[in-house]
């Protein structure tokens, strides 16, 4: 019994620190940029394949291929959209640029699925899969290396945003663009930082996920609708609260699975999400927004 | 008053097509058609939701679901079709009427992400609860109305059934645009706070925007169904909310005949360009990215740019609301 719960636990925590992952891109984007981005599940589905065409089509080797799909992601899913697709559209409001993201996951889940296929691949994963047994529960090495990972992508964020001069810009871009540009801070460029950071982390959690799940076309629907959960429950402009999303979710996701009805396993988070909007909109650990009329 | 003739015109035209169009296509295409009225009535809800009343939903599919599975359900037991089709409609105007109080507390994203809760939530039952839905096999052999001892189980019969539909739904929101419920809508979407210091009740106007077009997403499941004669769960999951939103937007939200065209693009196009496949896809996204870019109005709003070259910015407001 112990020992289930445990492996839930481990389990539950490593897709939630992927959640987290791309819930964090996903509020970073809102915090500078007040981009709601519907593509995110997308942009997590499309590096993986990113890799895959590198293996196959040239050839490299696993590593190198990474490498490949890390810089054309960021190129692609950084540069790319802000420069076609948000900066042109910004001016318009949130809702256009909502509704054309939304036609940005379309053409990515189609471009997959005709020039990759429909089948779901399988993507080689980091780690052996092997279990380690702790306390007569055996444990997944995969999930902790996936942990460990992410604990060290969101400190070395921190670190950056924290403890750097552009980080520090950037936190003031994301706090008031006005101020920040009186300040001589370069917010364009910022703003900029913003996206292709989203793109790594995108990119990271596409590494990590894609090796549980299989590399697959409509991976992006599901992926991009606990990312959303998981930032707005934790509060949608602080990256500590999409931390906080993102863990709860996952666990709260394998829990339900196991003890409550795997067919109703995406209910749970769903009722959770509108509870939430609806009495602490804000989210668990998020600041009062002051709501724009 | 060019342009108003000129869409006078227009719409003359698209009627006597449509009338004349069972004589010219095979059943298919004529199924085609009449699955395209049926999805321009949840359109035209949604619009009046978006487009009038600037609230986002992305739950329009539920409703549809919702009022396919009550038709399906009941007509298979024997019940008639106009009551389970008001029973369609009221059901879902009440449910709308609840999903719209979210909209009172939160706006925006927040709105659409509840919504999209919402939706997801109904798919689950859809295809879960199999007692009440008969689950991912769904329900069988939904009969087709007689309208005066008429039978309409004949693709051309149900087709003009359901254009009848279309055009009675049409006209209701025709009128309902034009009524004072229609401009406090638009009230409601340009400037709330302005709205209620000017006495207008948004808080009931937000509800009923929600609710009406709740009751016109059911009103095209009762439709759904007998002309599919198969209901299961796998059409009203989330994609067809995005796929209803993205008509509206295409269209042209907050134009009349925005819905009419966006599900043109949306449900005719795919299936006269069947041959170039997921290509079809692909292009209308990129349509709907690059729409968004240049013309966040749609194709209505870029045809009137085209007849009004360059008017000022304070006038394209004033005009999107006069646009009927």
């Amino acid at each position: 019994m112990l020992a289930d719960i445990l492996q839930l636990l481990v389990a539950g925590l490593a897709t939630g620190a992927i959640y987290a992952l791309v819930a964090i891109g996903f509020t970073l984007l809102w915090q500078t940029s007040q981009t709601i981005n519907f593509a995110q599940g997308e942009f997590v589905m499309l590096p993986a394949f990113f890799v895959l065409i590198g293996m196959s089509y040239f050839g490299l080797s696993f590593w190198p291929a990474v490498a490949l799909g890390t810089v054309v992601s960021i190129i692609t899913l950084g540069f790319l959209f802000k420069r076609l697709m948000v900066d042109p559209m910004i001016r318009h409001g949130v809702l256009p640029l909502v509704i054309a993201t939304i036609g940005l996951a379309i053409l990515m889940k189609e471009a997959v699925r005709e020039f990759y296929g429909a089948d779901a691949q399988p993507f080689p994963p980091l780690a052996a899969v092997t279990n380690v047994s702790v306390f007569g529960a055996a444990i997944d090495v995969q999930s902790l290396v996936v942990i460990a990972i992410s604990i060290a992508a969101v400190v070395a964020l921190q670190l950056f945003l924290n403890g750097t001069r552009t980080g520090r810009c950037m936190q003031a871009t994301a706090q008031n663009p006005t101020v920040a540009r009186l300040l001589g801070i370069p917010v364009e460029r910022m703003i900029l930082y913003t996206f292709l950071i989203n793109a790594a982390l995108v990119t990271l959690a596409s590494i990590l996920i894609t090796p549980i799940y299989l590399a697959k076309f409509t991976n992006g629907e599901w992926l991009g609708l606990y990312a959303f959960i998981a930032a707005i429950v934790g509060g949608f402009n602080q990256i500590r609260g999409a931390i906080v999303g993102g863990l709860l979710l996952g666990v709260i996701d394998n829990f339900a699975a196991a003890y409550l009805s795997s067919q109703y396993r995406m209910a749970l988070p769903l009722l959770i999400l509108i509870v939430v909007i609806l009495f602490r909109p804000q989210g668990l650990l998020g600041r009062v927004e002051e709501r724009t009329i | 008053m060019r342009s108003g003739r000129s869409v006078l015109a227009a719409a003359v035209l698209a009627a006597v097509f449509l009338l004349a169009a069972p004589f010219l296509f095979r059943p298919y295409g004529i199924f085609i058609l009449t699955m395209w009225a049926v999805m321009t009535i949840a359109a035209i809800g949604l619009n009046l939701t978006l487009g009038y009343a600037g609230q986002i939903s992305l739950a329009q599919a539920a409703f549809v679901g919702i009022g396919a599975y009550i038709t399906a359900w009941l007509t298979t037991r024997g019940w008639p079709f106009w009551t389970t089709y008001l029973l369609a409609g009221v059901v879902c105007f009440a449910i709308g009427w609840l999903l719209g109080y979210p909209a009172l507390r939160v706006q925006h994203h927040y709105l659409a992400f509840v919504t999209l809760a919402f939706n997801t939530l109904l798919y689950l039952v859809f295809r879960n609860e199999e007692w009440l839905t008969g689950g991912i096999y769904g329900i069988n052999n939904v009969p087709r109305p007689d309208v005066l001892g008429w039978s309409m189980s004949r693709p051309r019969e149900f087709y003009y059934f359901c254009l009848a539909h279309l055009a009675l739904v049409s006209l209701a929101a025709w009128w309902l645009i034009r009524s004072p419920w229609g401009r406090a809508f638009v009230a409601v979407r340009e400037n709330p706070v302005r709205a209620l210091s000017l006495g207008v009740d948004t808080r009931r106007y937000t509800l009923m925007a929600f609710a009406l077009g709740a009751g016109l997403g059911g009103i095209s499941g009762a439709l759904y169904a007998p002309l599919v004669q198969f209901v299961d769960p796998t059409p009203f999951s989330l994609g067809l909310s995005l796929n209803l939103l993205l008509m509206v937007v295409v269209g042209g939200s907050g134009y009349f005949f925005g819905p009419f065209l966006g599900a043109i693009v949306a449900v005719l196009l795919p299936e006269w360009l069947r041959f170039t496949q997921g290509f079809y896809l692909m292009g209308y996204a990129v349509l709907v990215i690059v729409l968004m870019v240049f013309c966040p109005a749609g194709l209505l709003g870029l045809v009137d740019r085209l007849l009004k070259p360059a008017p000022a910015k304070a006038d394209v407001a004033i005009q999107r609301e006069a646009t009927p």
